[in-house]
């Protein structure tokens, strides 16, 4: 295979180089979102509704206004009017209209000259509220007599009669599930629950915002993706695009959290009002309440197996709530569901449900987690029953490159197979469980993305690479960029330099969003490290005087491609560059495009655990993600891609929840009560990167930063579930939950 | 606000007696800072403790009791070895709280005034029969730890009152506490129930008893039920039984975020027969 072996030869890819970012982050050096000022800078406070769902009768910030220090009161009045679709829907979640829709949905917000001041003023702004009916549980939202979110607002994929706060449905497969299940030998059939997750990304959202009376503004903040930023501030401020330059900070986390708007037009506004800079650090409370967890979710999984392991059909029902809007994952729940399988009958639905919570955003994978817990639990639930393998069964009906995806299409190459064969040979596989410890496998799957990418590789005069990418980097991608365009030139590592541009200075860059970095960015740097060696060679072949074709480019020196080109000794890249000025002019390489081919990607993932049957607690002895990377660029980065994965995972799967009372108010807006966990909850995260190469990639890369989250849920309810002898259905599997169901079944 | 840092205890207790508004001592200041942070409680006079002569000493007496001064950090009793070869459990129930950070401020004294039905020391402190010292404007006087707490956020210390150290009786031969918690993850969190037992032994047969459990009534409870259903044991699995009926039975917990009724009652049991255990080895070793 001439790709593969293409994909092997490299010098710096396949390297584990320290990253570039790593000193500034180890020593405060580097600069997040909280960490810039500006002369004469404001500090912003947003008031945010203590009612899940209320209509807001008056606000009357008068008292606000006059305080001392007071600079700039805004409210919905001083936004853009007459939005429309996804952009109103922002809006409306980053200051509430007519009606308070969650517990810590912005109402007003406030710049004043300190952040006490504004703090203080923020108490005198008073807001009269009329308490409405609310609704935060997925199934109750779909009830007859709920309370309504949103008249009109289900799109029309919603079947006849159900609920107006059910919005959007998805509905796909092929053959008829009904004919695979009367051909099985066993069907189970179960109903599983999970809860909203936070991202729980460690840097609070933050910015610092300038918009002036001649609507320019200056944008300093933290997120996934500014150009995204740019857009939607200048849609819901009604200024130019163009006219707002953004600037996206270090980032503290993101995972899909800070793909999302929810403070920079407000700060803009303000600094609008105010005429000055207005700095806004969102506290971890607010984070909570008002920026966007996943999805919660209630399905109904059906698996019909034979004796002999075979799937002969399975359908689902995912209900997915989003909060007060349009957007639940549920499609890509669904579609997830069960992709790793090659069914001959197969459906899966999808129903979006609004309900009286923040506004969901990305998490990771959204929706290929919470599926595969239901989808791989009733797998083992057949497999114990039928007293199969779980590796074997999953292999004997696993997609393979041709076969038709659960969702449609036919699948390209894919690694499922490669990882369930490492799984199964990896030592941790075949080790003895200790006593009362079960152990749990999973697979899982997602799309990955690519995007719309614009690099710029620009040479300085002493040979040494600048490297301008528009994805801000969220998992050590800078790193990887400086390597693809080492390898390319054939130039050290610690040559390349590589910086996340403005928005004024790159063409549109999509958020860092669906694994797609380092195959985007990573594929465009490529293309533009090739496009800066044409450069190259031209000018040595005009130095020559020889053709451009007859040069090559090799270890980071033009040469004449063979004997008939000539005898010149090799033009290294310094001395190229050093010439530049006399020679052409500045050399630079640049690359703007959509790409196609972003490979999916699959992992399996192993666990044990151990529950303590008089608490329900339960511990995490030992855990191996096996995921196909496609190519591991910088192999560390994969794995600390693996490793978080399966660390959020296990959050998600144990103690992470979104606790609301019964008058629908967040009951665990911090980190002491919403338990992300602690380094000693978790085990040594071992990996396996298995590299199935991606044809849409030059070197074969496939994201990885998302599918390592798909398995664990499952994987690690599979664990507990046969450690504790009793199927655990709802997440997250709190010791309160593990107790009850041990003594249910008692 | 307003900051003091006074000398002595008397001066302490005379700057709290004459304050009107918002007052707090400062220890470890990891409640009192957090309160402040998150805008719970703004003190208008804030009296640090610190500059006082003598809070940071753990002084072993001649008859074996400990005196262990009010502003004595976590890790600092940590550090102690023969306190530790003595009262093992006190130590690290307050070792329990927080990260290492914390670890390096927090004190007995300010977990136990603090109020909180979880406070990590409080029940390994009644377990051990330990008592406070307290100066207030009507002079000194010691009380017992249970004495102290009357409800949440609230104790018996009267204006004025402060803190300035600890006691631990002698512990004596054949003696040994222990303090367990339940939380759901392994760090950085708090207790959902807590239990400590300090029991004597005298051979296999157990002369003495104290339980005391956190985090299932409005204050740290001692339960007398409990000990005493050690007394007279060798530990065995009809007095352990006993033990976890008698603490079950003593709990009046609320169900909220942390833990249901159900789930506290069952796991107050649990802890106190596996902190039975644990206190019996260290007194048989
Ligand atoms: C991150 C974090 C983790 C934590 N984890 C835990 C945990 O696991 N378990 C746990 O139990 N607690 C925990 N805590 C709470 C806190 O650390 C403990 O309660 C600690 O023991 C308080 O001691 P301090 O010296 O810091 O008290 P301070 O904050 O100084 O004072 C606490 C209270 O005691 C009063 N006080 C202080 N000194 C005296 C005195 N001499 N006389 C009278 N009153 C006095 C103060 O007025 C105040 O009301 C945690 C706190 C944080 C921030």
């Amino acid at each position: 295979m001439a790709f593969d072996e293409e994909t092997n030869g490299f010098k710096v890819v396949g390297t584990r180089p320290d990253r570039p970012d790593g000193i500034d982050k180890v020593t405060g050096r580097a600069r997040f979102g909280a960490d810039v000022t500006a002369p004469g800078m404001l500090h912003a406070v947003i008031i945010r509704s203590p009612h899940a769902h209320a209509r807001i009768v008056k606000i009357n910030a008068s008292r606000a206004e006059a305080a001392n220090g007071v600079k700039a009161v805004v409210t919905r009045a001083d936004f853009a009017d007459g939005l429309e679709g996804e952009n109103w829907n922002i809006l409306e979640n980053l200051m509430a209209g007519e009606r308070a829709l969650y517990d810590g949905h912005a109402v007003a917000a406030i710049a004043a000259t300190s952040s006490l001041a504004a703090r203080d003023a923020a108490r005198l702004v008073e807001v009269e509220y009329e308490v409405l009916p609310h609704v935060t549980d997925v199934d109750d939202a779909m009830q007859e007599g709920a309370p309504v979110i949103r008249e009109g607002a289900a799109d029309g994929s919603v079947p006849a009669g159900m609920h107006p706060n059910v919005v959007r449905c998805h509905d796909s497969g092929h053959g008829d599930p009904e004919e695979g299940f009367a051909e099985a030998d066993l069907v189970i059939e179960e109903r599983f629950t999970t809860e909203a997750t936070h991202q729980g990304y460690i840097e609070p959202h933050a910015c610092l915002g300038t918009l002036g009376p001649d609507g320019r503004g200056e944008l300093w903040c933290c997120t996934q993706g500014h150009w995204n930023v740019q857009k939607v501030c200048a849609a819901l401020l009604d200024v130019e695009t163009s006219k707002l330059r953004v600037t996206a900070s270090e980032i503290g986390g993101g995972f899909g959290g800070k793909t999302a708007v929810f403070i920079e037009p407000v700060a803009l506004a303000l600094s609008r009002k105010a005429n000055r800079p207005v700095k806004l650090v969102m506290p971890r409370a607010d984070v909570f309440r008002a920026t966007g967890p996943t999805a919660s979710t209630s399905m109904d999984v059906k698996i019909g197996m034979k004796k002999d392991g075979t799937i002969s059909g399975a359908s689902g029902v995912f209900r997915c709530q989003g909060g007060a809007f349009p957007g639940a994952p549920m499609e890509f729940t669904a579609m997830c569901a069960f992709a790793p399988y090659a069914l001959r009958h197969v459906r899966q639905i999808g129903f979006d449900v609004m309900t009286n919570r923040p506004k969901q955003a990305a998490y990771r994978a959204p929706g290929s987690p919470m599926a595969a817990f239901a989808v791989e639990s009733v797998i083992d639930e057949l497999c114990n029953r039928l007293g199969l393998d779980p590796i074997d069964v999953r292999l004997k009906n696993a997609s393979r490159e041709g076969t038709k995806a659960s969702f449609g299409p036919s699948w390209d190459r894919i690694g499922l197979v490669e990882t369930l064969e490492a799984a199964k040979e990896h030592p941790h596989f075949s080790a003895p469980l200790a006593e009362g410890a079960g152990r749990g496998i999973s697979c899982g799957f997602w799309f990955n993305h690519a995007g719309e990418t614009a690099v710029q590789l620009a040479l300085s005069e002493d040979g040494t690479v600048q490297l301008s990418v528009g994805t801000p980097d969220i998992g050590g991608s800078r790193a990887s960029m400086c390597m693809m365009a080492a390898e390319e030139l054939g130039v050290p590592y610690d040559d390349v330099r590589t910086t996340i541009a403005d928005t004024a200075t790159l063409g549109y860059n999509e958020i860092s969003h669906g694994s797609r970095v380092t195959y985007a960015s990573g594929l465009a740097t490529i293309e533009a490290a090739r496009d800066t060696v044409k450069k190259l060679c031209k000018r040595a072949a005009d130095k020559w005087g020889i053709d451009a074709e007859a040069v090559e480019w090799r270890d980071g020196c033009a040469i004449p491609s063979g004997p008939n080109a000539g005898d010149f000794d090799p033009m290294p890249i310094k001395e190229i560059a050093s010439r530049m000025g006399q020679t052409g002019g500045p050399i630079v390489g640049h690359f703007e495009a959509t790409p196609e081919g972003a490979g999916v990607s699959f992992a399996t993932h192993i666990v044990d655990a151990e529950v303590d049957r008089e608490t329900g607690a339960t511990t995490v002895t030992r855990y191996t993600v096996v995921q196909d990377a496609g190519k591991a660029i910088h192999p560390s980065y994969v794995e600390g891609q693996y490793q978080g994965g399966a660390a959020q995972g296990i959050g998600w799967a144990l103690n992470e929840e979104y606790i609301y009372d019964d008058d629908g108010r967040l009951q665990n807006a911090g980190f002491l009560d919403y338990r992300i966990p602690v380094a000693s909850d978790l085990p040594m995260i071992d990996t396996v990167i298995v590299e199935v190469p991606n044809p849409g990639h030059p070197y074969g890369v496939r994201g990885v930063g998302e599918t390592s989250i798909c398995p664990p849920l499952a994987a690690i309810a599979n664990a507990v579930s046969n450690a504790a002898g009793v199927r655990m259905q709802d997440l997250p599997m709190r010791p309160s939950r593990i107790l009850g169901a041990l003594k249910a079944r008692s | 606000m307003r900051y003091h840092t006074p000398s002595s205890f008397e001066d302490a207790s005379a700057l709290a007696a004459a304050a009107t508004g918002v007052t707090r001592f400062l220890a470890g200041g990891t409640d009192v800072l957090v309160q402040l942070r998150s805008d719970l409680v703004t003190p208008d006079d804030l009296i640090d403790i610190k500059q006082i002569a003598g809070v940071r000493d753990i002084t072993r007496r001649d008859d074996g009791s400990w005196r262990i001064g009010a502003a004595v950090s976590g890790a600092e009793l940590a550090e102690h070895e023969a306190l530790i070869a003595e009262w093992p459990g006190v130590v690290e129930a307050l070792e329990l709280i927080g990260s290492t950070q914390i670890q390096a401020r927090c004190t007995l004294v300010g977990n136990l005034c603090n109020g909180s039905p979880a406070a990590d020391s409080v029940p390994a402190m009644i377990a051990a029969g330990a008592t406070v010292s307290v100066v207030g404007p009507e002079g000194a006087r010691e009380i017992t730890v249970e004495g102290v707490p009357t409800a949440p956020g609230v104790t018996s210390l009267g204006p004025g009152e402060v803190v300035s150290a600890v006691n631990l009786p002698p512990r004596g031969k054949g003696g040994g506490d222990a303090y367990l918690r339940f939380i759901p993850r392994t760090e950085m969190d708090i207790a959902v129930v807590g239990a400590g037992v300090s029991l004597s032994r005298e051979g296999d047969t157990i002369t003495a008893a104290r339980v005391a459990l956190g985090a299932v009534a409005p204050t740290v409870l001692l339960v007398e039920e409990a000990g005493a259903a050690l007394v007279g044991s060798t530990l065995d699995d009809a007095a352990l039984a006993t033990l976890a009926r008698a603490a079950e039975a003593a709990c009046r917990p609320i169900s909220d975020k942390r833990g249901t009724v159900e789930f506290r009652t069952h796991v107050a049991g649990v802890l106190a027969r596996r902190a039975a255990r644990i206190a019996y080895d260290r007194a048989g070793a």
